[in-house]
């Protein structure tokens, strides 16, 4: 089968999760709920508005009516109206989105540099003591509840030695770069204005260090199993038996061969840094999609709680589909089938 | 005779254990703190008064003290003792933890099979909805969940369940399919045994012994999600409260009570990777090329 195939194979694929997918967000909002009426209100509503809400979503309907309007709606654009900020849901998530998104790249870029280095090391190290300091750090990586490297980082950067601001994407007295990504960092470049610049990137560096440290661990460790495996296989025995030097051995034949499945691995490392984005934000009041989560489940606020989940399984499920494309394009013996 | 031959293999797989333990020096350490904390929890399941204080004894005389030898953790903004209040959550954890990876190990083992091993149409409809599952980030989903069915340990337990057993399914499916060529099962098909009689009698128990390791790991991973969900405010709600809602609660006294939120946090963190540890050891010592 062909590339193009595939691709349209594997978009085609998109449809059955995502129906499924909404069938499940639509359940969790319309039967598992003690309350729907009141969960799409607000729990603090009078009762003209329950009965406006009510009415709109059409909820005294019978159920298949219901799914179909709600179905309806996702495609309209209609995600409902948060019961708290009474914005509606897809603008409140398109407001949130470049802020959480800054913040993954920014955290996926220290990751891969670190991860991948650090994988090499320590599988060339294997089973020399050198190799324990980074043992030791992928492993506490993959233990720590992601809130409590964030408390700490926060403590000892912020607090203690007052090097760099504790919450928030910009001081006060910056002012916010003109919209085109949404991104300070790349908005601000984009301007040419450095204080900005330099401004957002000291907000976002101890929110990005937290958040790769989930993802870099598990990078590390798959960085470096792929490479033992591979430094097992006949060709590099070949190569080294061609007296080439092991430099170009590691590098140039272990490395390459072993960073495919590392690649595979980043599509897993988005759903990590997404689920790691909700504490991260939280702790650092960074004002993305994962404090916009933290806020409405606080307030069980339904609409944006049900819209967050769309998204953010939207974003897991195209993220694999890339990684599966890159998977075929970096490794010629991966079929299409 | 039978009897001696019984008691050499056990003979056998103890020495295995016992050279696997020496092998690193977390995999003792790891132990312990396992053993500890289900043991602990287990004796606290049945008398919660074992440790004989009130953890909610409050104290104004003493609020926010640091870490002593009389409150080991400090005491909190209402001068309550820290580490009383981390004794009575640290059950809580185990209970969500441990039914939650037992839950998604059966039903893993017990769908993974079945599609495994009958494969067409049986394995496409729950491989269908198993992907849907694991379409979603597992967090996001146990947040949607355990807000639509209200905070409290049973919901986080429910919600936390939900999310688990794809993965689970996956790798049984997967390890069913090597399983599945082995030649005993083959005589036991020769034999004339149902399907449905394989897959139970044969099949799951070899899956249920490989997956073990990559469960027990796993406990660490979910005591560190429901703690997530704790910190949320979805957890066991006050006043006995999980390690989550600790931290979530020192949070705001961070700059001048960094022990409130940090112990707590710590104890997690030592928790999950002892069960790292203590998975790896059982990968190790499971291993079949451990017995040639």
């Amino acid at each position: 089968m062909g590339l193009v195939t595939y691709v349209i194979k594997r978009l085609l694929l998109i449809i059955p999760t995502f129906l499924g997918v909404t069938l499940l967000t639509f359940i969790i909002s319309h039967v598992v709920v003690s309350n729907p009426v009141l969960a799409w209100a607000g729990e603090k509503s009078s009762a003209s508005t329950i009965a406006a809400i009510a009415a709109q979503y059409h909820l005294n309907d019978p159920l298949y009516l219901q799914y179909y309007y709600y179905m309806a709606g996702l495609f309209r654009g209609d995600w409902g109206i948060s019961a708290t900020t009474h914005l509606p849901v897809l603008s409140q998530i398109e407001n949130f989105f470049p802020a959480t998104l800054e913040l993954s790249i920014a955290a996926l870029i220290i990751s891969v540099i670190i991860g991948i280095p650090m994988g090499v090391l320590s599988a060339m190290w294997n089973g020399r003591k050198l190799d324990y300091p980074i043992k030791a750090l992928y492993s506490s990586g993959i233990a720590s509840p992601p809130f409590l490297l964030a408390l700490l980082l926060q403590l000892l950067f912020s607090y203690y030695f007052n090097l760099l601001p504790s919450s928030g994407r910009l001081d006060p007295t910056s002012a916010v770069p003109r919209f085109v990504t949404g991104m300070y960092t790349v908005d601000a470049l984009l301007e040419g204005n450095l204080p900005v610049f330099l401004d957002a990137v000291r907000h976002l560096i101890l929110p990005a260090i937290t958040l790769a440290f989930l993802t870099f661990a598990i990078i590390t460790r798959i960085t470096r199993s792929s490479m033992l495996e591979t430094m097992e296989k006949d060709f590099v025995r070949t190569a080294k038996a061609k007296g080439l030097p092991s430099r170009t051995v590691t590098y140039k034949y272990v490395l390459r061969n072993a960073l495919t499945s590392t690649i595979t691995i980043i599509g897993l490392a988005v759903q990590f840094l997404l689920s790691g984005a909700i504490v991260v934000e939280t702790v650092f009041f960074w004002p993305g999609i994962g404090l916009y989560t933290t806020t409405a489940t606080l307030a069980l606020d339904f609409p944006s709680i049900m819209g967050v989940t769309v998204v953010f399984t939207l974003v897991v499920v195209f993220t694999n589909l890339v990684t599966d494309l890159a998977y075929g394009a970096l490794d010629p013996r991966v079929s299409y089938d | 005779m039978q009897d001696q031959v019984q008691l050499s293999v056990f003979g056998e797989d103890l020495r295995i254990f016992k050279d696997v333990l020496r092998r690193n020096i977390f995999y003792p350490l790891g132990l312990i703190v396992v053993l500890a904390f289900l043991s602990y929890s287990a004796i606290f399941a049945l008398d919660p008064k074992i440790i004989g204080y009130n953890p909610n004894y409050t104290d104004l005389n003493v609020i926010l003290q640091p870490p002593s030898l009389s409150f080991p953790f400090g005491t909190d903004d209402l001068g309550r003792n820290l580490f009383l209040k981390a004794l009575n959550g640290v059950p809580i954890d185990a209970a969500i933890s441990l039914s939650v990876v037992l839950l998604a190990l059966l039903i893993g083992v017990l769908t993974g099979a079945t599609a495994g091993y009958f494969g067409g149409i049986v394995q496409q409809l729950i491989m269908g909805v198993t992907d849907i599952f694991l379409a979603f980030p597992g967090l996001v989903l146990a947040v949607a969940f355990a807000a639509a069915l209200g905070s409290g340990m049973i919901n986080v337990m429910i919600a936390l369940s939900v999310v688990w057993w794809p993965v689970y399914t996956r790798l049984a499916r997967g390890e069913t399919l090597t399983v599945k060529e082995q030649q005993y099962v083959t005589a036991a098909r020769a034999s004339g045994l149902s399907g449905l009689r394989i897959v139970i009698s044969h099949i799951m128990p070899n899956v249920f012994t490989t997956m073990i390791a990559y469960a027990t790991a796993d406990i660490g991973n979910v005591i560190l999600l429901s703690a997530v969900l704790g910190y949320l405010g979805l957890g066991a709600q006050p006043p006995n409260v999980d390690l989550g809602r600790i931290v979530y609660d020192g949070q705001n006294f961070i700059r001048f009570a960094p022990w409130y939120s940090l112990l707590p946090g710590v104890t997690l963190f030592i928790i999950a990777i002892s069960f790292a540890f203590v998975g790896d050891l059982l990968r190790d010592f499971l291993d079949p090329k451990m017995r040639v």
